[in-house]
């Protein structure tokens, strides 16, 4: 990926507890939702069809969990290159609403060497504009 | 209650082709504007032999199953009350737009807490290319509630 490599922080200057170029959203919408549901072919009509959302006891739709995982991963392909990513997970721990302003954020927690290549782990998050948190999780990309 | 005897289930291996007009979808939907992810000369440009599929869109590809509800039908679970817990990637090679990929699911957990409030299905699927090289693995727990 030659168009990033210029970019991509260096293991030797990167320290734990460094945070990575917080990603903000716009508010989350009905349009988001509806293009997630048709691009990502998760047709789940809770994300997009109120009517549904309310007959399985919700107030409203919501959004995919998996549209904010897409846009932690953005967090980190901003960051590295695409190629750099060994693991990516999240834990879905709170419903994400229409309206939610979600930001991303990122943290090295450890650097390692496996089969000798130089990898970083950070803990990945995304939170609303309340600071509370809907997703949790951690990726390991490798750094030159 | 899930019956516990599908631990260890496997469904058949199915084959999802890459198109390069879902993976601009994807990234429009996404916000993605990487023009590795969006314009094949820029993606040719920098090395690669099309589009480059993003960190989650595995995910979507596994969706693209011949019938994306064999799980939920097999294991009897009504979708009302299915909540997507947790979902983790391994990679090990990229995909790109025009590859064909293999994915192979298994179930490899049903367990619960709270009494059988809620029930969690871990299913981990493995994805191979048409050269067979081991692309990715997925692990994805849903949660299904019965309260």
């Amino acid at each position: 990926m030659t168009s990033t490599t210029s970019h991509t922080p260096r293991f030797d200057s990167l320290q734990v507890g460094d945070t990575l170029p917080t990603l903000q959203l716009e508010p989350v919408s009905r349009l988001m939702l509806a293009l997630y549901c048709g691009a990502s072919g998760d047709h789940n009509p809770i994300h997009v069809d109120i009517d549904f959302a309310r007959s399985a006891g919700r107030a409203d739709v919501f959004a995919h969990g998996m549209l904010s995982m897409a846009w932690l991963g953005r967090l980190l392909t901003n960051w590295v290159p695409p190629s750099a990513l060994r693991s990516y997970g999240v834990r879905f721990a709170a419903i994400t609403h229409v309206g939610d302003r979600v930001r991303c954020e990122g943290r090295v927690t450890e650097k390692l060497e496996v089969g000798g290549e130089r990898r970083v782990r950070l803990e990945l998050s995304t939170v609303d504009q309340d600071g509370q948190v809907k997703l949790t999780g951690d990726a390991v990309v490798a750094l030159p | 209650m899930i019956d516990r005897s599908f631990i260890g289930h496997t469904l058949p291996a199915f084959d999802v082709r890459v198109e390069a007009g879902r993976l601009r979808f994807f990234a429009k939907a996404t916000g993605q504007t990487d023009p590795l992810y969006v314009d094949e000369d820029a993606a040719r440009a920098a090395g690669l032999p099309g589009l480059l599929v993003p960190p989650t869109f595995l995910f979507c590809l596994e969706m693209d199953a011949p019938d994306p509800a064999a799980i939920r039908n097999l294991l009897g679970m009504d979708y009302r009350k299915l909540l997507h817990g947790e979902q983790q990637f391994t990679y090990h090679a990229p995909a790109h737009a025009g590859d064909t990929l293999r994915f192979e699911q298994r179930i490899e957990d049903i367990y619960d807490k709270k009494g059988g409030a809620l029930e969690f299905v871990v299913r981990r699927t493995q994805v191979h290319n048409q050269r067979d090289a081991r692309v990715a693995e997925l692990r994805t727990v849903t949660v299904l509630r019965n309260a």
